[in-house]
């Protein structure tokens, strides 16, 4: 679903002068690398933490919506949301088969999720607690992935940039569709407004840390500028979400939960208030309401699977031994 | 109003929603990614399929329930669903179990009910058809798997077998709805497809080195609204928005 600020890339190749200065010739000349293509040693590794990091946000922001798959309001809503959450299933596993064109494994990147070590995006790790939310996540979370990865599309490695112009044209229907929600909230009784406006006023700020730390704070971002992976700063890609969404609230009549929210006349954009960095930063660091969880399901889902995966391989084993017939005859 | 043809609606509606609901209670835990999008895959079929027929039934009753009255809107003894639906969903053998069961008797039942004199009924076996393959075929190649997989993954399977033998029978019981509609020709009487069902299943639990079900001991009442303790639990969150929230708008 999105990327966060990356957390964590070093930088540690030895690679010449001479390679370097050819391998961003090809950046700058608006070049597409592609898997087998030699690349700095620093430029894989940011892309393999970026693009593992954005699948696990992929595949624990399952979890969040499925809380609301057996409870949905109307066959209508049941299936929007069972294919939503799937969708969000093969967002996940195209880009851990993008990740896997650098040269590592979607088991090793699942078992860095289920450790703990990996990283997603923070705001998974807080609670669906009403249909509302569902609406919310779909406008807000989606939208604000959008934002984000719309850049990406033009991103300088090719699988990246190819994976994330299919996911962009499902998250963009994602976003109409939380939005719709929140439209026939709005619309309905007293209630349902008040469910709608409770829920815009708890995703809305961890929607604004969405995209990562201030400019000043973000480490990585100038070489993954240079490298082209980044095409905006975070500050940049967070006004942008902020003046597309502001808007829509309004339609809707609901007040974003924040006083210093403005129109700047002279800038042509929206001032809002400051965005509470400490929470951010306890989230990220494993403190949120459901850091623990999130974690704690996917390890178990894994664990309780481990036995089916174990069994398939067997199975496929002993099939490859014998005569190749259909498993099923038709 | 055809009060059996609205019965026998309700009846397979049920089914569809039931399990379908229980499928995908599985969204977001499967034991690999693959499985995160099929199982939902075939949910989202289930569920569709139910929503046709809820549809038509609320036609055909003509007493203002739309789908989601029907689907939400009832007490637990008016749900007519087969148990095997009910069920919790145990491991994963038992899931892929009940699910290739429940598509090999519904891929017989639609593959006859496309003939049906019914336009309505054969236009939604005609495509519930072509879905039910698919789901027969990937829930077939995983009892196959896991029944010749490992020695943890047969001893499960056989458990499922265990666990679900129970709930087979019902699959082919008949009383006056089910032989009012064969007679009109509209949906086929279950108790004809039991030969062609078992054998299907013998031959994929061949493959899969599992002994044949025994059908002689069947739990039955689905049919009579007379559920499994975990149905109340199940509709506690099917119908927890609209019992919250009655009569809005979603």
């Amino acid at each position: 679903m999105y990327s966060q600020g990356l957390i964590g890339a070093g930088s540690d190749n030895t690679e010449t002068p001479e390679f370097l200065t050819a391998f961003q010739a090809r950046i700058d000349a608006d070049e597409k690398i592609e898997p087998n293509d030699p690349m700095p040693a620093a430029y894989r590794k940011t892309l393999i933490r970026q693009i593992g990091q954005h699948a696990h946000s992929e595949i624990v922001g399952m979890l969040p919506e499925s809380n609301w798959i057996t409870r949905a309001p109307t066959l209508r809503r049941k299936v929007a949301l069972l294919a939503k959450v799937q969708d969000e299933g093969g967002h996940g596993l195209y880009l851990y088969s993008a990740a896997e064109t650098l040269g590592v494994s979607r088991k090793e990147m699942t078992e860095e999720l289920i450790s703990g070590r990996a990283k997603y995006s923070s705001i998974f790790n807080y609670p669906t607690q009403t249909w509302a939310d569902i609406g919310a996540i779909g406008w807000l979370v989606d939208g604000a992935a959008i934002m984000n990865q719309v850049p990406l599309c033009r991103c300088s490695y090719g699988p990246y940039a190819r994976a994330m112009i299919r996911v962009c044209k499902e998250e963009s229907f994602h976003q109409r569709q939380g939005y719709e929600i929140m439209f026939t909230l709005a619309e309905g009784s007293a209630a349902q407004k008040d469910m709608a406006q409770d829920a815009l006023n708890r995703w809305w700020w961890p929607s604004l840390m969405m995209f990562g730390p201030p400019d000043g704070d973000s480490l990585h971002s100038d070489q993954s500028t240079l490298w082209k992976i980044k095409r905006f700063s975070n500050d940049e890609l967070r006004q942008k979400f902020v003046d597309a969404t502001v808007p829509q609230a309004l339609r809707l009549g609901l007040t974003l939960p924040d006083e210093a929210l403005a129109w700047n006349e002279a800038e042509g954009r929206y001032d809002y208030g400051e965005i509470d960095w400490d929470e951010f930063w306890s989230v990220v660091k494993g403190h949120g309401p459901l850091n623990k969880d999130r974690v704690a399901v996917r390890k178990k889902a894994w664990d309780d699977g481990a036995w089916v995966r174990e069994a398939a391989l067997a199975y496929a084993r002993k099939r490859a031994a014998r005569a190749a017939t259909p498993l099923v005859a038709e | 109003m055809h009060a059996p043809l609205f019965a026998a609606l309700i009846r397979l509606a049920d089914d569809h929603l039931i399990l379908g609901h229980r499928l995908s209670e599985w969204c977001g835990h499967a034991p690999m990614l693959e499985e995160d999008l099929a199982m939902p895959n075939i949910a989202l079929d289930l569920i569709g399929q139910a929503r046709a027929l809820y549809s038509y039934a609320g036609d055909i009753e003509a007493a203002g329930r739309d789908e989601d009255l029907l689907a939400f809107g009832r007490l637990e003894r008016d749900y007519q669903n087969l148990l095997i639906c009910e069920l919790p969903n145990g491991d994963f053998a038992q899931t892929m179990l009940r699910q290739f069961y429940f598509a090999s008797f519904m891929l017989l039942f639609w593959a006859e009910a496309e003939g049906s004199s019914n336009a309505t009924v054969a236009a939604v076996a005609a495509k519930a058809v072509k879905e039910a393959k698919y789901h027969r075929r990937h829930c077939g190649e995983w009892v196959i798997r896991l029944g010749d997989g490992t020695e943890e993954s047969t001893l499960r399977m056989q458990e499922a077998c265990f666990v679900l033998e129970p709930y087979l029978g019902e699959f082919f019981a008949v009383d006056d709805v089910a032989i009012e509609m064969s007679k009109a020709s509209i949906l086929p009487n279950p108790q004809s497809l039991r030969g062609a069902w078992l054998a299907d299943v013998c031959e994929v639990f061949v493959s899969a080195k599992l002994q044949a079900p025994d059908l002689t001991h069947a739990h039955k009442g689905g049919r009579q609204g007379r559920h499994t303790e975990a149905m109340g639990h199940l509709l506690a969150q099917l119908q927890y928005m609209q019992r919250s929230f009655p009569n809005m708008t979603w």
